[in-house]
């Protein structure tokens, strides 16, 4: 379908519920990517005053970031149901190990307490679980770029067309990239042991971290044509040059955060590296949802729909937003060693 | 379309709802059980109800991790396994369940992180609120995945096109036939199970001898609640029934195993039914009973399997026995509730020995009810996934009969291993009973040791945490 001939609401809506799932799956990768990225630390502590003070510093957070994910998965189903009907059949595989990973960290979260002295298990259930779910969600976004077999609007590839060297590339970047989330949540919240060993991770981190959003960079307008096009023709990349400037700005000061006596700087920063690479993919593929085909405007649900949870959504995100701060607040400051929240 | 592929995305998605939806069952009554408890305790400032409200946040807290996470790959495997169900009925029962993402799972999972982490952090009057909060996001929980759900039993509001369904009226859709009854008789479930749950727990530790104010309480309160929900859910599940036989009278046929509508119908007490020679084996039956329950007149009639087409009918078999079980439990359960209050009137409740004892062993029958009642209700709608819509055939997602094998193995390893832990996780919290409340509420500076799970440990345990605080 051209977006041509359609007008009003038919063109309109598709865009705003664009933005609208786009917002959900941004706020889940910034909010469950530090809680993630603190299982994916957790070998790294092998003391367990260390590990409990790495919980401590979530425990309250976590079930409300993982909400942000259920969203995300909802609002492309009411908003987008052609795309969330092919994209999960072509994801099976990655989405299953996911959500099986955060069964595992997800109870870790009660069951490690309860199970003390014989908690060992339920460490390498939160460590394993977390980055697992982050691998396949950094692999999910992979297979996106590299779009499926669409026939008849329906998914008609095979149950591993998803993984290629590419997938994989970006799975291991979004494990980094989530590792250096949680360590700089770390340097922000914890002090003693555990801030200085997140202080010393994080910098290889973010130095891996933009080597990988360096060969994404390179990798995709190489294999992509629709990518080079996007960012190369005509003066396009005078345009979208504020991208990469941002980018490196966002280093700088996530660098300098980190080495420095300000910690909230580093972390703020290394979440605005993931928001400016999260737009960077959407500047790649809009106005596509699946790839190569379908556009949002093919995709959309009826405006019946769309409007009645856009309503919702404009009415009830704000009080969401609102006790979410509330929350974050509450418990704001330092854990300190030998204290917790519990 | 595979059909091997269909049948194992059947079993994994009934299997991964089942396991699912004792979680939530329980967490909607034990959340609203914390809530009273603690509003009790603000009222009147007597402290053991803050120390049961206390031990029983722990359970509830690890109840409610197992909810979480077995509910995420519901939303997914909509997709994954069904992703024609979600083309066919999105446009109409997406919104419902985003608006229970908006409305509920925010308002649970962040008022959570209070109501467990918070007891020194915020003014008590603000925890007590958030213990409510949580437990009225439940609710709303419930609200909308029986909106949901009951749409999908007698879809309203709504136009089909090409296979498709269209949303009209939302307050049609979400207001549809079933569901102010599916509403009623699973909230009033939820309420019931975890009542039973409170009262075998409060006889245990009288017959132990242990904790002897908070198990007086305990009994209490389980006792009145299990001695009017009982009764009362018995005539909620009628109202249900008739409902149910207006809108889905196959599924009702089934239920009863009722194949020929010639006169006044029996109710079948016991039988076996035969699917291929549409009769029961060994049947034991009451003349005109079943018609005086379903219409309420000894000489009413209504439909029996064979006025449908073969392919229109449920499989009878699972939906019958499903619903004797669920029934059978409830009428236990009304005795469980009105000999308590019986003995509760006489002032013999906290001594007669063989009631505590009955009493201590009925702390699962309530789960069994629930789940017996979702496959009576979830059974009886098909052949149809969507009443009427899409039958559950034409659902399934394209994909392979050896993926969805690959995952069906891996959610039954996991969830088999990871609640089994978590179920005997529980169990040893309840047999632990509740501790003295170490810490008063707001009474400690901020930051200390006060986290409730880490009270809840065995005594070895406690010391440990001590040593770990």
């Amino acid at each position: 379908m051209s977006p041509d001939t359609l007008s009003g609401y038919a063109y309109w809506l598709p865009l705003v519920a664009t933005g609208v799932v786009g917002l959900a799956v941004a706020m889940y990768v910034v909010m469950d990517g530090f809680d993630l990225g603190i299982g994916i630390l957790f070998p790294f502590y092998p003391r367990e005053a260390d590990r409990d003070q790495l919980m401590n510093s979530v425990a309250p957070f976590w079930d409300g970031n993982e909400t942000w994910l259920v969203l995300g998965g909802v609002w492309l189903l009411v908003a987008f149901p052609l795309a969330y009907s092919i994209l999960t059949p072509a994801l099976y595989v990655p989405i299953i190990a996911m959500l099986l990973a955060l069964v595992f960290r997800g109870v870790a979260f009660e069951f490690r307490w309860v199970a003390k002295p014989h908690h060992r298990k339920w460490d390498v259930a939160f460590a394993a679980g977390s980055t697992v779910a982050a691998f396949a969600q950094g692999a999910m976004v992979g297979g996106i770029l590299n779009g499926f077999r669409i026939e008849a609007g329906q998914f008609a590839g095979g149950p591993l067309d998803w993984l290629t060297p590419f997938s994989v590339m970006c799975g291991v970047g979004l494990v980094v990239g989530y590792a250096l989330l949680g360590a700089c949540w770390l340097v922000m919240k914890t002090s003693g042991d555990v801030e200085k060993t997140a202080r010393r991770y994080a910098r290889p981190l973010l130095l891996a971290l933009l080597a990988f959003i360096v060969l994404i960079s390179i990798w995709t307008p190489l294999q992509f044509e629709r990518v080079a096009a996007r960012w190369f023709s005509d003066r396009h990349l005078l345009y979208l040059s504020p991208v990469p400037l941002i980018t490196a700005g966002l280093a700088i000061s996530c660098w300098r955060g980190l080495t420095g006596r300000i910690p909230t700087i580093a972390f703020y920063s290394a979440v605005g590296l993931f928001i400016i690479a999260f737009a960077g993919l959407a500047i790649s593929t809009l106005p596509y949802l699946v790839l190569p085909s379908v556009t949002f405007w093919d995709a959309a649900a009826p405006p019946k729909t769309q409007t009645f949870m856009l309503v919702g959504t404009t009415v009830l995100v704000p009080f969401v937003l609102g006790y979410t701060v509330f929350v974050y607040y509450t418990f704001r400051g330092k854990v300190h060693p030998g204290e917790g929240y519990h | 379309m595979d059909p091997l592929a269909l049948v194992l995305s059947r079993i994994q998605f009934g299997f991964t709802i089942s396991v699912h939806i004792i979680f939530p069952a329980f967490s909607i009554g034990s959340s609203a059980f914390v809530a009273t408890l603690l509003v009790l305790w603000r009222r009147t400032g007597r402290d053991h109800y803050l120390r049961i409200a206390r031990f029983w946040t722990k359970i509830f807290a690890v109840s409610f991790a197992m909810g979480v996470v077995s509910g995420i790959p519901l939303s997914y495997e909509l997709g994954t396994n069904w992703s024609r169900y979600s083309v066919a009925t999105g446009n109409v029962i997406g919104p419902l369940i985003g608006y229970e993402v908006l409305t509920a799972f925010f308002l649970e999972s962040t008022f959570l992180g209070i109501m467990l982490f918070g007891w020194t952090r915020v003014p008590p009057w603000l925890h007590v609120t958030s213990a409510v909060l949580v437990a009225l996001g439940t609710m709303i929980s419930g609200f909308w995945i029986l909106a949901a759900n009951s749409w999908m039993q007698t879809p309203a509001g709504h136009v089909v096109q090409n296979g498709i369904a269209f949303p009209v009226d939302w307050f049609h859709v979400i207001f549809n036939p079933s569901f102010p009854y599916r509403f009623t008789h699973m909230m009033t479930a939820a309420y019931l199970t975890t009542s039973v749950v409170v009262l075998a727990g409060g006889a245990r530790y009288l017959l132990q001898g242990k904790f002897q104010e908070e198990a007086r309480t305990m009994l209490r309160m389980g006792v009145g609640m299990v001695a009017i929900l009982g009764p009362a859910q018995l005539f909620f599940g009628d109202q249900h029934g008739l409902n149910t036989l207006e809108h889905q009278p196959a599924k009702v046929a089934a239920m009863e195993g009722h194949w020929e509508n010639n006169g006044p119908a029996e109710l079948v007490l016991f039988g076996i039914p035969d699917q291929d020679r549409e009769l029961n084996h060994a049947e034991i039956a009451i003349p005109r009973l079943g018609s005086l329950i379903l219409t309420h007149d000894p000489n009413g009639r209504y439909a029996g399997l064979k006025d449908f087409p073969k392919g229109d009918r449920p499989p009878v078999l699972p939906v019958f026995f499903a619903f004797r079980i669920m029934v059978g439990i409830g009428v236990l359960l009304i005795l469980l509730g009105l000999t308590g209050a019986y003995l509760w009137s006489r002032g013999k409740l906290f001594t007669t020995r063989w009631y505590l004892q009955a009493a201590t062993y009925s702390w699962p029958i309530g789960f069994v009810a629930i789940l017996a009642g979702w496959i009576t209700t979830e059974v009886g709608r098909q052949p149809y996934v969507a009443y009427g819509i899409v039958r559950t055939a034409q659902a399934l997602s394209p994909v392979s009969a050896g993926t969805v094998a690959t995952s069906l193995i891996a959610f039954l390893l996991v969830y088999t291993v990871v609640f089994s832990i978590g179920i005997y996780y529980i169990r040893r919290l309840v047999l632990g009973g509740p501790k003295p409340a170490a810490v008063a509420h707001g009474a400690l500076p901020q930051g200390l040791p006060n986290r409730p799970l880490s009270l809840g440990a065995q005594p070895h345990e406690a010391a440990s945490s001590e040593a770990r605080t």
